[in-house]
């Protein structure tokens, strides 16, 4: 097998692999970075989002303001030394994405431009119009080959990590153009192969959004954290998902049901005004809004369309030139795959799954128990997210977090020798052997898009926006099953050139452990929070017993052991989660409180 | 919206390079419903009718770039190209023309992605800037100067489109040429006069022969005419400035 010697290896290259590529090159021009994706970088998920990428820049705003969103709207499971290095140091490195020619849309004085974002007090999210991660994933990518130390392997499936005395020491990856496998050596590793939206049936995910990073992580024994927490995000495109970005409502939108009725006044965020108003209404946190959709459902009055059930996302008000030079891309959706034109008729959405709140446990520094192993963006948990992810922070995320992954990796790969080349060599072929058996398996019958798409449903009915136990049962019984008959998986494809099929059925074992690590999550925790709500009698948080990261550990065959861990908290008692008319009342009396104490 | 479901024959150009000794079509019976893209259909083959056909997805809303082929000989996006305007008569999908297939409807871009990285596609800065200086200023006006440009989602729907890469694959074609003209046209950048070195060659701005199918067929509607029109008149005053100006264009 063809061996790569590289100093730091990176799995994917969408925002955070390529933020974290550019650091380790900055960091020692010397240091050979090994830049692995099975797509071009330029496909990577993170091209889809649109709305933008928050970061504290208005003098009326404040760190602790943006501090306070996150973890309040995160519902206080989130790390909040890690959420206060991240707000801190989130304006630096959007600058740093202007510097190296992130078109940022701008004030008529050249400044950068700010918009409203749901569950953000003050207007701090940078947006370059609403195709804001198409523009950093094309600025990181092009910048980045400027730097010769970084050396892309572009469609190289990464089937397994290699770890060799305790630490991390490579990875095995398949050239998709011929089926031939190298061996990637590095001395430490950072995972950046985003999320794993993919698992459910109506997603805002790109195909390639298949939990491949955590899963690996997972095998080699290191924890998924708060996977039951899965974001819907409200606003998506019947049948396919697709999504209509959060600036829709930012930029003035409104929701209404069937009646013409603006329905989230109904739902502890109101009072409903004209003008978009932070923290209120349409511009409330994406939990809220996408239960407050399926409260809608459940009284009958939503729309019902030929996918489902559907709300109005109405922007007629804004007027065409507003809604073409803010949302383009959002025009051209509504036009392209509707056939709407948003200016003169209401969009119907719903909600879809969007983004994976959970991930491999990372440190502050982006570390993971197993040494070497470094993870950043939607794979990982490093703590900002807790059980709702605010719009906008994940891109921020991406570079401020792929900067820390690539400079701690890069140090760690310094203090550190390869050991044992020979052994590693020899895991690499049983790698091979075992990716191989996967087309090679003779008797078996099942189906990849079956198997998928039995998932899928099942994930939906059991992990939704709204939760029962027995329901969560079925769903881990069924994955339980699913994990049995993947074993007897047919792989038609034999051929060595572009195998997708073989990627399928590989991508599909990933898909199957990530999934069950959310569904037993999901299962054991009792109470309702952020994006975990529950009808079976924890309707409640319940900060007594569950202020507590879960922890998901592989169990082979068996579904994973599920153990908790601290929450750090530093400066915010959990409290009261409130937005609309009550939020003002709820801050108000925190400041009171904070006035008495202090 | 659904209706009614019917069936839409999709010829599929296939190529496995390791059994066919050219490419040949194979045809398929998929059915539909109006608001199905051809990404769709060939996904339905994929998954029920054979697993083994080949092609590039991800977004599926015209963002990624992946999924880029020719459609009744018309190089499009699949995933925003719908079934219905093909029926009842049927389409046919072949993989993006000018490029070698490497397999069914998969093209190699080895060539696109070598010369996108020749360009210095990055900031070259007028004026280097430290973070504490925080952002350059760059009023909307300016940045409308190159914004267009930066949206090439690298679909090469324009290489395939292009009668002179199809000639001469050295050319070094529209969606490239409009990002080096991205950069060019950003008022951060200083580096035009280390890129107009390569817009002088024959294989850069002037090999093209402005028939505009390019900016046709552009699904992001960058128009990559207007960007390599543009050079041209700049590499034409840079050109004669060289014989007026002491000490030349640019340095």
């Amino acid at each position: 097998m063809e061996v790569f010697k590289a100093d730091v290896a990176i799995v994917g290259a969408g925002g955070g692999g390529l933020r974290a590529a550019i650091a380790v090159a900055e960091s020692d021009p010397k240091l050979k970075i090994a830049l692995i994706s099975k797509v071009l970088p330029m496909r990577s998920h993170t091209v889809a989002a649109e709305g933008g990428a928050a970061a504290v820049t208005r003098p009326d705003d404040s760190l602790d303001h943006h501090f306070n969103d996150t973890v309040g709207g995160g519902d206080w499971l989130c790390e909040q030394d890690v959420v206060e290095y991240f707000v801190a140091h989130a304006h630096e490195e959007v600058v740093q994405m202007e510097h190296w020619g992130c078109p940022w849309s701008r004030t008529e004085d050249g400044h950068a431009n700010v918009r409203p974002f749901g569950g953000m007090k003050i207007e701090r999210t940078w947006f370059a119009a609403d195709k804001t991660g198409f523009h950093m994933l094309h600025t990181l990518f092009q910048t980045s080959i400027k730097y010769p130390s970084i050396k892309r392997f572009d469609e190289h499936f990464c089937v397994d990590l290699v770890v060799e005395d305790g630490r991390v020491q490579g990875a095995v990856v398949i050239e998709i153009a011929t089926g031939a496998f190298r061996l990637i050596q590095a001395k430490a590793v950072i995972i950046a192969t985003g999320g794993a939206g993919r698992v459910f049936r109506e997603n805002t995910n790109g195909g390639i959004v298949t939990g491949d990073g955590m899963a690996l992580a997972y095998r080699h024994g290191v924890p998924l954290r708060d996977m039951e927490f899965m974001q819907y995000h409200p606003t998506c495109m019947p049948r396919t998902g697709l999504l209509f970005t959060e600036a829709c409502r930012g930029e003035g939108g409104f929701l209404i049901n069937k009646d013409g009725y603006r329905y989230l006044q109904d739902y502890g965020l109101g009072p409903a005004e004209d003008k978009p108003r932070n923290k209120f209404m349409e511009l409330g946190p994406r939990d809220r809004v996408s239960q407050a959709y399926w409260h809608e459902q459940k009284k009958g009055r939503t729309i019902e369309g030929p996918f489902g059930s559907v709300v109005h996302l109405d922007m007629r008000h804004l007027g065409e030139a507003k809604l073409r030079e803010r949302l383009p891309q959002i025009y051209e959706l509504a036009e392209e795959f509707m056939g709407i034109d948003p200016a003169h008729a209401p969009i119907p959405v719903l909600p879809a799954v969007h983004y994976t709140m959970g991930g491999i446990l990372a440190y502050g520094n982006t570390a993971s128990s197993l040494p070497g192993l470094y993870s950043v963006g939607e794979c990982s948990s490093v703590g900002i997210h807790g059980a709702n992810r605010l719009g906008s922070n994940s891109l921020t995320e991406l570079v401020v977090f792929g900067k820390v992954a690539g400079v701690e990796a890069a140090k760690y790969a310094k203090s550190v020798s390869i050991t044992n080349p020979g052994a590693i060599e020899k895991q690499a072929e049983s790698v091979q052997a075992r990716a191989l058996g996967i087309v090679n398996q003779s008797g078996g019958a099942e189906r990849i898009a079956v198997l998928r798409t039995e998932m899928a449903k099942s994930m939906e009915s059991g992990c939704g926006i709204y939760r029962l136990a027995t329901d969560m049962q079925a769903t881990c019984d069924k994955i339980g099953e699913l994990r049995q008959r993947y074993k007897k998986l047919k792989v038609e494809d034999q051929s060595k050139v572009y195998n997708t099929d073989w990627l399928l059925a590989i991508e599909l074992g990933y898909l199957l452990d990530v999934a069950e690590t959310i569904v037993h999550s999901a299962l054991k925790r009792k109470e309702s929070r952020g994006s975990h709500q529950r009808l079976d009698g924890y309707e409640q948080r319940d900060d007594a017993n569950f202020l507590k990261h879960t922890l998901a550990y592989y169990n082979g065959d068996s579904p994973p052991r599920i153990e908790y861990g601290d929450v750090k908290i530093t400066k915010s008692k959990p409290g009261t989660r409130a937005y609309g008319a009550a939020g003002v009342k709820a801050d108000e009396e925190r400041k009171k409180q904070g006035a008495a104490n202090g | 919206m659904a209706d009614t479901e019917k069936i839409i024959e999709i010829q599929v150009l296939r190529y496995r390079p390791e059994q066919d000794k050219e490419p040949v079509l194979q045809s398929y019976k998929v059915p539909f419903t109006d608001d199905m893209s051809v990404l769709q259909g060939l996904q339905y083959i994929k998954d029920y009718l054979d697993e083994t056909v080949s092609f590039r997805w991800s977004c599926r809303m015209a963002i990624c770039g992946s999924c880029g082929m020719m459609i009744d000989g018309k190089p499009k996006l699949s995933c925003k190209t719908f079934l219905r305007e093909y029926y009842p008569q049927g389409l046919r999908v072949e993989a993006l023309a000018h490029m070698p297939i490497e397999r069914d409807l998969i093209v190699s871009v080895e060539d696109f992605v070598t010369k996108l990285e020749s360009i210095k596609p990055y900031i070259i800065p007028k004026e280097p800037r430290t973070l504490e200086q925080g952002e350059y200023l760059q009023t909307p006006q300016q940045r409308d100067m190159y914004e267009q440009f930066s949206s090439c989602i690298n679909c090469m729907l324009c290489y395939a489109a292009c009668p002179q890469y199809g000639l001469n694959p050295k050319f070094t074609g529209p969606g490239v040429l409009a990002l080096l003209h991205r950069y060019n046209a950003d008022s951060r950048d200083g580096g035009q006069a280390e890129r107009l070195g390569l817009g002088y060659a024959d294989e850069g701005f002037w090999g093209c022969t402005a028939v505009g199918y390019c900016s046709e067929v552009c699904p992001k509607g960058v128009d990559p005419a207007n960007a390599i029109n543009q050079n041209k008149m700049n590499s034409a005053i840079n050109y004669f400035t060289r014989f007026v100006t002491p000490g030349g264009a640019d340095k």
